[in-house]
């Protein structure tokens, strides 16, 4: 049916490298469907200023990943896998769209800036970020522990935090068998 | 060349450097940092400005005039006027363990702060040492007043990153969209109860719990359980309606329409009802948004955003429902689009009793599905199959992926971020309790302390999903 010219022809075209799609300037994925912008943290905060101008007006959630033991993951090209990441999801009301920002927080300089200023909503969230994994966010209003007591050391969700091998808390042997001092006030109320 | 090619690395390095000693720094003062509300006199200007807030939450000039180191403010805002409080955690009407500090000045709450956590146990740490299997009967604990909505966002996350969210059978999507929109219809009303009961209207308490408590019999019914049902399961349901469950939903949906015109005889049309909750913990669109606060709170600003309408899933994009918007952004206008949530579920819930098909209630891939019962006692490879997929569970392919519902209280999320195994990498819940508490020190400044029972009660947390 086809001209034997017609592969040929096709094959042609087909090599020309289509662009991978960028999102100003930065790498576009598609995960199931979904948008996602890896976004180096040095350049963080002004293109999440960059989205809001897009429309992405809102910061619905914020989470910290700790691939410790999953360092193979995809990644586009030029994006470099490090041990943290932030992930953001941004929605635009307007146009009913949303954005997933993912961003390579390394172990040595567990530190990202703060969303604080252009998203206040994200307040909780980077709190419960920094608790959970330790990532300190720079900058940050109030950047205390959110959801474990104010001492408790380390940080829950990394993955060489060690489950069951943790003295249990609130518990009177915990108090006695702690290397950790405490208010001697404190220890008489408990015994 | 190479000069030049230096210069931005030295600089980075610089400012790595910088970022580095900082967090020594931050890390050794947060090690201690108390999370209680700060008292007024170690305030200053600038730290007052971030504490409560952006720009949105309050002006410069305002922040000059209250701060400690402002000659009025240190002479109207001494410690000595104002006082600390703590609301809570034990709090009849903090349901359940929210605990709030409120600088007060008087009867007025100049600032508060929402401390949580005392329900924390970890959830999202367990998410990742249960299969995909078991993970529902985790996530069902968060938000227990809308248990069916935390196992729906977490299958559908489960099912899009497995790639049959496409072949989930019809009657299954059905079925969910029913016991979603009836679990809305007990959510609201447990919140109909407990806010009558934290304004006064104690015999409200009993309303709404025996309307819900009729939502809830259904519920057992079906699943067995009044609530963390574990129903709703990647793949499918756990089983299919009893027979009679028409008769069931039709006598909830005869019963409740009695019931809820009497809600607006003793609260919607109430002088007093309406005095106290007009006017009360107003916010804008423009500042619910920016503190990304979903769901009633929302819609109270008058920004129709509804998951269900705006970003479909299921099948809502067949239903014929109104999102309800307020006006004022006030404690009543939440009430009042609760109140007739109720009412727009039920014509959700009466189209669904129409339109229910026949069919599987579960996705036969025998990837996900364990073999019936009956095939188990015939069959060695489906006992091999039954023991493999409850021992082990099933493997999802790596990758990551966000699925956002409408939950009661708003937009519901849950990010899974797999690495092929058969448990989850990271599990994460956007809760939306969570975010939404962030509203309160916004709607509660200078407002009274009654007034503040008025607005907790409004923003109607589970806590729960707040600490997880």
């Amino acid at each position: 049916m086809s001209s034997p010219s017609a592969p040929e022809a096709s094959a042609d075209l087909a090599p020309a490298p289509e662009p991978a799609p960028t999102l100003h300037g930065f790498p576009l994925t598609d995960s199931h469907g979904q948008a996602v912008a890896h976004i180096p943290r040095i350049d963080y905060l002004a293109t999440m200023k960059l989205l809001i101008a897009d429309g992405y007006v809102m910061a619905v959630d914020l989470c910290g990943v700790d691939y410790l033991t999953h360092p193979g993951r995809t990644l586009p090209e030029g994006v470099a896998a490090e041990r943290f990441e932030v992930v953001v999801n941004l929605l635009d009301v307007e146009h009913r769209r949303r954005l997933r920002v993912r961003v390579q927080v390394p172990a040595d300089d567990a530190t990202c800036p703060t969303l604080f200023d252009l998203h206040p909503g994200t307040e909780a969230m980077e709190r419960e970020a920094y608790d959970m994994f330790g990532i300190a966010f720079l900058n940050h209003p109030d950047l205390t522990r959110i959801l474990m007591p104010e001492d408790w050391e380390g940080h829950p969700l990394r993955k060489d935090y060690g489950v069951g091998a943790i003295p249990v808390q609130f518990s009177a042997d915990y108090v006695r068998d702690a290397p950790r001092p405490i208010d001697t006030d404190e220890v008489t109320t408990w015994q | 060349m190479a000069v030049t090619d230096h210069k931005p690395t030295d600089q980075t390095d610089v400012q790595l450097a910088e970022v580095q000693s900082t967090h020594a720094a931050l890390l050794h003062l947060t090690s201690e940092g108390g999370q209680e509300l700060r008292p007024r006199s170690e305030l200053t200007a600038r730290e007052l400005m971030r504490e409560v807030g952006s720009v949105l939450r309050l002006s410069e000039a305002d922040a000059a005039r209250f701060s400690a180191d402002s000659p009025v403010g240190a002479h109207q805002y001494h410690d000595d006027q104002t006082m600390i409080i703590n609301m809570g955690p034990q709090h009849p009407s903090t349901h359940g363990v929210l605990r709030l500090m409120l600088e007060l000045q008087g009867e007025t709450v100049l600032r508060s702060k929402p401390i949580i956590g005392y329900l924390h146990t970890g959830m999202e740490k367990t998410g990742e040492t249960l299969t995909y299997m078991q993970g529902g009967t985790n996530v069902t604990r968060m938000d227990y007043v809308s248990p069916l909505n935390n196992e729906l966002v977490f299958s559908l996350a489960v099912e899009k990153l497995l790639g049959i969210d496409g072949d989930i059978p019809d009657r299954a999507v059905w079925m969910r969209m029913l016991l979603s929109e009836l679990n809305r219809m007990s959510s609201h009303l447990l919140f109909m109860a407990t806010n009558g009961m934290d304004l006064g209207a104690v015999s409200m308490m009993l309303y709404g719990w025996r309307e819900r408590e009729e939502v809830l019999r259904f519920f057992q019914k079906v699943t067995g359980l009044r609530m963390n049902h574990n129903f709703i399961r990647p793949g499918g349901l756990a089983a299919d309606l009893p027979a009679g469950w028409r008769d069931d939903v039709l006598a909830i949906l005869d019963m409740l329409p009695e019931r809820l015109a009497e809600y607006d005889t003793l609260m919607t049309g109430q002088p007093i009802w309406r005095e106290r909750l007009q006017g009360v913990g107003v916010i804008t669109a423009q500042e619910a948004m920016a503190l990304g606060a979903t769901g009633p709170i929302l819609r109270s600003t008058g920004l129709a955003w509804d998951l269900r309408r705006d970003m479909p899933y299921l099948h809502y994009d067949e239903m014929e429902f109104d999102v309800i918007v307020g006006q004022y952004g006030d404690c009543f206008d939440r009430f009042a689009i609760r109140l007739n949530e109720i009412r727009e579920s039920m014509k959700i819930v009466r189209q669904i009793l129409d339109r229910m098909p026949s069919g599987d209630y579960r996705i036969q891939n025998k990837k996900v599905t364990p073999p019936p019962r009956a095939r188990i006692d015939e069959s060695m490879e489906a006992l091999i199959h039954h023991f493999k997929i409850f021992t082990e569970g099933f493997k999802v392919p790596e990758g990551e992926v966000y699925v956002a519902i409408e939950s009661p209280r708003g937009e519901i999320g849950c990010y899974i971020a797999s690495d092929g195994s058969p448990k989850p990498y990271r599990m994460h819940v956007r809760a939306p309790s969570f975010v939404n508490i962030q509203t309160l020190p916004h709607m509660m400044r200078n407002c009274l302390v009654a007034d503040a029972v008025a607005i907790i009660s409004s923003v109607d947390p589970v806590l729960g999903e707040v600490d997880r």
